[in-house]
């Protein structure tokens, strides 16, 4: 294993905000002088961080990420002790994106690899049109709830949704979100529905698991309801186990409830739609 | 499959036996199933005609020119609106219940607005420009322009300001997007060996690039599509990179691959499960607005660290005027509009056939929109969607696009013969199919000679135009409306057009 080494980086140096442009460039040559660990202070919003990045290294954020987090990166890990805007992961290729708060809109949008585990809840069109090849395969994690159009068009990989809510569970609400900062003892489950309508519309690859009921009005074309085996749990253990691990939340506890599976009708929804004869 | 459901056949396809030397080389060549040869038969060679295309594949193999093919004989009874293209689309749906694929670009006969324009040469007053003897630049820079030229001093030293950047292309003249999988492993090396030769570019179209291809990335615009196929950091270590939001042959529509298309190279190099359909989004889903359209292209500039151009490609639509502006306030580099004639390997007919304007008209109305607005400089403007010729190119130009691009003409020049098959993947010049052996019928060098040929030819045409025209570099011609002439029947399209009509002359003080 390589040796971490750190680095800080403000983003607000002498009161003024740094742009994002400026931020990006800090963080790339910190990278080029060989660290692998970059802390960054006071994020207050600034887009595309860690974007197109391509090296193993971690980034830290402390403050609330602004759009497209991560965007196009490959191999990168960041660590959000606050909040992410719209596109987390837009577009990811591999890595890990933590976030240990709220991440709305378009999370991992086409995404190809890589893991995104967010603890609180998301808005619209999480994964939508994820894919996998091979051994890459998108994986997001929610632990709170999202909304309409989840999965759409997704082609692969595997999105989970486990409907805790976390709101109560910080201890010290001053501090930044880490592991040490959360109460397990807290964690309540949603009550009622914890997706939207158009769940995994039009999807032709990979799975959705929702833990708890999902209503069939909930669910979007060429989405189908598959039973929930043993096979399943040996999928989900691996990618819940790191959830546990990071959001210091019990396994046992996600496993209390039970999981629904949603998948797509066939490979090729839409095989029959066109005619190819030559006329 | 009843008798009633039989259309019968468009094409004929005649074996002169008097000629013929049973090679049986056209039963090789032909892959629609038509010609099949059996050497134990007094008549060796086997007609399926119904199945025919006109691709003429095996009659241009065919060393005795034994083969010819003609309209089937069989005539529709005469109807001047229910033409036999109409009926033979409704029989096909009543068939099938589907919706009509087809390939190429639109093959329906609307007036062409570039076949109305001719344009001015120099004579007695301004003296020409002898093209041969005399240098006229050809050269043109993709990428975003500043509005003036800043000199700083440094310690003394002086370096320019604000400089954006840009690709140099030797010609004016790319080869638009085309994906591995709709065209073959050869055919795309080809273009993108010529290009390199040339020292323009050629997009690699939202199929992702394959590894073999990261030597060519000097010369390639990788394409960020709605289905974000392929895109990595490596892919996007490019010349340049292009947003698409439309496309000419069919505005509005995303795109499938379908599954059996699917092989292991486009597999491999989409990042995509074996035999999966290939679904690209009609909308891509993180760009609902200008100010989202905005944000990925700044993402795309971060993600590159600002070295590359990034571009937006949209299809020919009444209102492109003002959507291009919205772009240009996205901060693009360039814009890209494809007219509705442009080139598609699939899309639906009817979109085909009927959506989006002709790009002489887009380019025109942006061109003055953008010069109106004084953001014209921001931007380069490329435009394709069917330049069938150089003078097509030129008519382009001066209408207000900083570089043409060529996408069937480049097939073409690689053998193609408009049979519109592309969809079905079974193209016999081994050009558009993801059939690696069919792939094989393009030779590398040859096709790249050809192409190479193209770009000379077209460029060596735009010299001898400017020169007769007394203008000594293409950026100076660019939107020169004023060296065209429209002579159509239709004023209203000289004035979308901003051309005046043939005869008339430039007034005095430029009017």
């Amino acid at each position: 294993m390589t040796k971490v080494k750190k680095i800080t980086i403000d983003a607000e140096p002498k009161g003024k905000k740094l742009y994002h442009r400026e931020l990006n460039k800090k963080i790339r040559r910190a990278i080029r002088n060989g660290y692998n660990w970059i802390i960054l202070k006071n994020i207050k919003g600034q887009r595309f961080i860690g974007a197109g990045i391509k090296e193993k290294v971690t980034i830290e954020v402390f403050g609330d990420a602004g759009l497209d987090l991560g965007v196009f990166s490959e191999g990168i890990t960041i660590i959000v002790h606050g909040c992410s805007e719209y596109l987390l992961g837009n577009t990811l290729n591999a890595g890990e994106l933590i976030v240990y708060g709220d991440s709305w809109d378009i999370t991992g949008m086409g995404a190809r690899g890589g893991k995104i585990l967010v603890m609180g809840n998301g808005g619209s069109r999480i994964g939508i049109h994820m894919k996998e090849f091979r051994d890459k395969k998108p994986i997001i994690v929610y632990g709170g709830k999202v909304k309409q159009y989840c999965g759409e068009y997704m082609a692969g990989g595997m999105i989970i949704v486990l409907g805790l809510d976390f709101s109560q569970a910080i201890k010290d609400k001053k501090k930044p979100i880490t592991r040490e900062n959360i109460d397990p003892k807290k964690v309540k489950n949603y009550k009622g529905e914890i997706v939207q309508s158009d769940l995994a519309g039009g999807i032709h690859g990979g799975t959705v698991y929702i833990r708890g009921d999902v209503p069939d009005h909930n669910l979007g074309v060429y989405a189908v309801k598959d039973e929930f085996t043993d096979e399943d749990t040996e999928i989900l253990t691996p990618a819940l186990k790191r959830f546990s691990e990071l959001f210091n939340i019990p396994l046992d506890l996600i496993w209390k409830k039970k999981f629904t599976k949603i998948r797509p009708v066939s490979s090729r929804p839409f095989g029959k739609v066109y005619t190819y004869t030559p006329i | 499959m009843r008798a009633q459901d039989k259309v019968m056949p468009r094409f004929k396809v005649e074996i002169d036996y008097d000629e013929c030397n049973s090679c049986g080389r056209c039963a090789v060549n032909c892959t629609f199933g038509v010609i099949e040869f059996d050497r134990e038969q007094d008549k060796p060679i086997i007609v399926d005609t119904g199945k025919c295309v006109a691709c003429q594949r095996c009659a241009v193999f065919c060393p005795t020119n034994a083969i010819s093919i003609k309209e089937y004989p069989v005539t529709y009874a005469p109807h001047g609106n229910w033409t036999p293209w109409h009926r033979r689309g409704v029989y096909e749906q009543a068939r099938t219940g589907a919706v009509l694929l087809a390939g190429m670009g639109n093959d329906r006969n609307y007036p062409v607005v570039f076949d109305s324009l001719v344009w001015d040469a120099c004579q007695v007053t301004n003296p020409a420009i002898d093209a041969l003897r005399e240098p006229v630049e050809t050269r043109t820079f993709l990428g975003r322009k500043p509005k003036k030229l800043g000199i700083r001093e440094i310690n003394g030293k002086f370096e320019l300001e604000d400089i954006y950047p840009n690709v140099m292309l030797s010609t004016p003249l790319i080869i638009d997007h085309m994906s591995l999988g709709s065209i073959s492993y050869n055919a795309y090396t080809a273009m993108l060996r010529a290009v390199s030769e040339v020292g323009t570019l050629f997009g690699t179209g939202e199929g992702g690039l394959h590894p073999d291809h990261y030597p060519f990335r000097k010369n390639i615009i990788s394409e960020v599509a709605s289905g974000r196929f392929g895109v990595s950091p490596d892919y996007l270590d490019a010349a340049a990179l292009e947003i698409k939001i439309g496309q000419g042959a069919k505005p509005g529509h995303g795109g499938q691959l379908p599954g059996e298309k699917v092989t292991q190279l486009i597999s491999d190099t989409r990042g995509i499960p074996l035999g999966t359909d290939a679904l690209s989004p009609n909308p891509q889903h993180d760009i609902y607005s200008i100010e989202d359209l905005k944000t990925l292209i700044a993402a795309l500039h971060e993600a590159t660290e600002y070295r590359v151009p990034v571009g937006v490609k949209i299809a020919a639509v009444n209102n492109v005027a003002p959507i291009a502006s919205g772009i240009v306030r996205a901060d693009a580099d360039f814009i890209t509009i494809d007219g509705f004639r442009g080139g598609t390997g699939a899309a639906p007919r009817v979109i085909r056939d009927n959506a989006g304007i002709p790009v002489e008209l887009a380019v025109a109305s942006v061109d003055q929109h953008l010069t109106n607005e004084g953001i014209r400089h921001k931007v380069t403007l490329v435009a394709g969607g069917s330049l069938r010729s150089s003078s097509d190119l030129i008519k382009i130009l001066a209408l207000g696009a900083d570089v043409g691009m060529v996408g069937t003409a480049a097939l073409i020049a690689m053998g193609c013969r408009v049979c519109q098959q592309c969809t079905t993947g079974k193209c016999a010049w081994g050009i558009a199919t993801g059939d690696p052996i069919l792939g094989k019928r393009i030779d590398l060098e040859w096709a790249t000679r050809r192409l190479i040929n193209l770009f000379c030819s077209w460029t060596a045409d735009l010299d001898e135009v400017l020169g007769t025209m007394g203008i000594d570099a293409v950026e100076s011609f660019v939107g020169n409306r004023d060296r065209l002439r429209y002579i159509g029947s239709n004023p209203e399209e000289a004035k979308i057009l901003g051309v005046k009509h043939a005869g008339s002359r430039i007034g005095i003080g430029g009017e």
